[in-house]
């Protein structure tokens, strides 16, 4: 029989931090400036200058740590690694080895096979290098260093994942913590969340782990499973041919779709690292915590059981209109101005996920104003609008928050319950429908409908249905 | 030139293997002549830290900071405005607001 290997995999996951400034400079950290414009002596690395770190940073350290359940070291300092690339000015990155911040937490992940618990072997804090960007007519690479110093924490996993699904299961859930924090948006594409995979296999049943290969520069959950994919048949292959799996850094290759090695002069890795001088060491006192963890938002379990309890949501409902903090506050706040959770909750399910969907955005991109969205359902509530007008108003609002009534006024979207336009039309109908009308008075059900169907019709459907009903009964 | 120092056993402290890393760390590329001295010079730089061998440190803290300050931080604002045109007037090469350097990928 075939040997049966299981996968063994742990994560280290940067984040970066939602911060306004660098982690060691008074600079912008905000994505897409011009290059090099958020640059100062401290984050180009200038000699003698002295960085001097951010306040915010520490909070956002301490409080991803505790809703990861770990113990916050208490006294924790900064260390220096030392290497030469172009991106790291310094030539060392300022990080934390040897007392990082954050110990021996975990969380619960949901897995297609129940609940299982990642263990957190620590987290860092530490400084994001440069960008570097290749320049084909030069034949040589142009720096930027905005993002040098922008802050990020280093999640490290214990090797406790086995599945792809794991994977993917432990990331979101990481990223959900971090979004309902608000330490990070996590976004994979735009870089602000990075995961490198370390990946060995073993024969089932083995306690010992295999050597593991690291893989670097994974910008999706697309590109994770694939490399997870790859990386587990290429060690399999190397052990059933009786090969030697070597413990080296492999970079993948999204358009390859296949991983490659990273040179070993790269990997030589002895990174010298020392207490870092320029930073003075970090006293975290019990009250610091207790004031952070006071500050800690309710996350999505409690947010879903209370919307179940508060709203009469379902499972499904809830699950999803909680799956991003932002999006949760928006439908949270459209539900208390209209007066109605359940509506709310069903614009949110229906046009608001579509709308993201067909415009392939991103909850954590909504913009418009939950009172505009209110404002749409209470004049469906007051037969003001028709789901088909109401759905075109909430287009406006979602793409540049117009105030619906002003639109609906605007663009003749409201329903007409003025008697006299309405009389207008049936008396109009009724001339047209003579025959109809005798049917109706012997005593066909189906003509009144008939009939109403016609006034609508001319209406363009924005006959208010209640005066519609009413004006043609008195007529007829 | 320096000579290469022996230490107790008569052994180099500074050995080709040493250097040979010392060499891919520093993205160095001596000749033959600049890596004897960097051997040397380097051997000599040991042999005078070594005197602090000769203390007993067995009780001694680890001092990383000589000051007794904790927690300097700073708040969380904006302090710097565009710093590209500083950032970049001294690079020896540079295009369209970036520094230029060789080739890495």
């Amino acid at each position: 029989m075939a040997k049966q290997y299981e996968t063994v995999i742990g994560l280290e996951v940067h984040v970066e931090l939602a911060t306004k400034t660098k982690i060691f400079c008074g600079c912008s950290t905000r994505f897409g400036g011009a290059v090099n414009s958020h640059t100062c002596p401290v984050c180009t690395g200038m000699p003698g200058a002295l960085p001097v770190l951010n306040k915010k940073v520490v909070k956002f350290a301490i409080a991803l740590g505790k809703a990861t359940n770990c113990t916050i070291t208490q006294y924790c300092r900064f260390d220096r690694k030392n290497y030469f690339y172009p991106d790291n000015p310094q030539n060392y990155q300022i990080s934390q080895l040897y007392l990082p911040i954050c110990r021996d937490g975990h969380i619960d992940v949901e897995t297609s096979n129940g609940t299982k618990t990642i263990r957190i072997h620590e987290m860092h804090m530490e400084e994001d290098a440069g960008k570097l960007i290749h320049d084909n007519y030069e034949d040589c690479s142009l720096v930027d260093y905005n993002r040098s110093g922008v802050p990020l924490i280093e999640i490290v996993s214990e090797p406790d994942m086995r599945t792809a699904d794991e994977v993917i299961a432990y990331l979101e859930k990481l990223r959900m913590i971090c979004q309902y924090l608000g330490v990070s948006d996590c976004k994979l594409q735009e870089g602000s969340m990075r995961a490198d995979v370390n990946l060995s296999v073993r024969e089932i049943g083995s306690e010992k782990l295999g050597t593991r290969t690291e893989m670097k520069n994974l910008n999706s959950f697309k590109a994770i499973l694939h490399a997870i994919e790859g990386e587990r048949e290429r060690q399999i292959e190397l052990l059933e041919s009786g090969r030697e799996i070597i413990q080296e850094t492999r970079r993948w290759d999204d358009n390859k779709e296949a991983s490659f090695t990273m040179r070993s002069k790269e990997d030589a890795k002895d990174y010298r690292y020392f207490p870092e001088p320029d930073l003075q060491p970090i006293l975290i006192s019990d009250q610091w915590i207790d004031e952070i963890k006071a500050k800690q938002p309710e996350f999505q379990p409690e947010k879903a059981e209370r919307y179940k309890e508060e709203y009469g949501l379902s499972d499904y409902d809830t699950d999803i209109l909680t799956q991003n903090r932002h999006m949760a506050d928006m439908f949270e706040e459209t539900a208390k101005l209209c007066g109605n959770p359940k509506k709310a909750a069903n614009w949110f399910m229906g046009e608001v996920l579509r709308t993201l969907k067909d415009k392939a955005m991103d909850p954590e991109e909504l913009t418009f104003s939950p009172k505009n969205l209110a404002a749409i359902i209470k004049a469906m509530d007051e037969g003001k609008i028709n789901q088909g007008n109401a759905q075109k108003v909430f287009a406006q609002v979602f793409i540049s928050d117009v105030e619906p009534l002003a639109y609906m006024e605007e663009h003749g979207l409201m329903m007409v319950s003025d008697a006299g336009a309405i009389e207008k039309v049936v008396d109009e109908v009724l001339a047209e429908n003579e025959g109809v009308i005798a049917d109706y008075h012997n005593g066909k059900d189906k003509a009144f409908g008939f009939l109403v169907g016609q006034v609508m019709k001319k209406m363009k459907g924005k006959g208010d249905p209640a005066k519609v009903n009413e004006v043609l009964k008195g007529k007829l | 030139m320096s000579e290469i120092m022996m230490d107790d056993n008569g052994e180099k402290k500074i050995d080709d293997k040493t250097m040979d890393n010392v060499e891919i760390l520093a993205k160095l590329a001596l000749t033959g002549e600049e890596r004897y001295k960097a051997m040397a010079e380097m051997e000599k730089i040991l042999s005078y830290v070594d005197k602090l061998n000769e203390l007993d440190t067995k009780d001694v803290e680890p001092l990383v900071h000589v000051m007794p300050h904790t927690n300097v931080f700073r708040e969380d604002e904006i302090e710097n405005d565009d710093g590209a045109e500083a950032t970049l007037s001294n690079a020896p090469k540079k295009k369209e607001n970036q520094f230029m350097v060789p080739k890495t990928v």
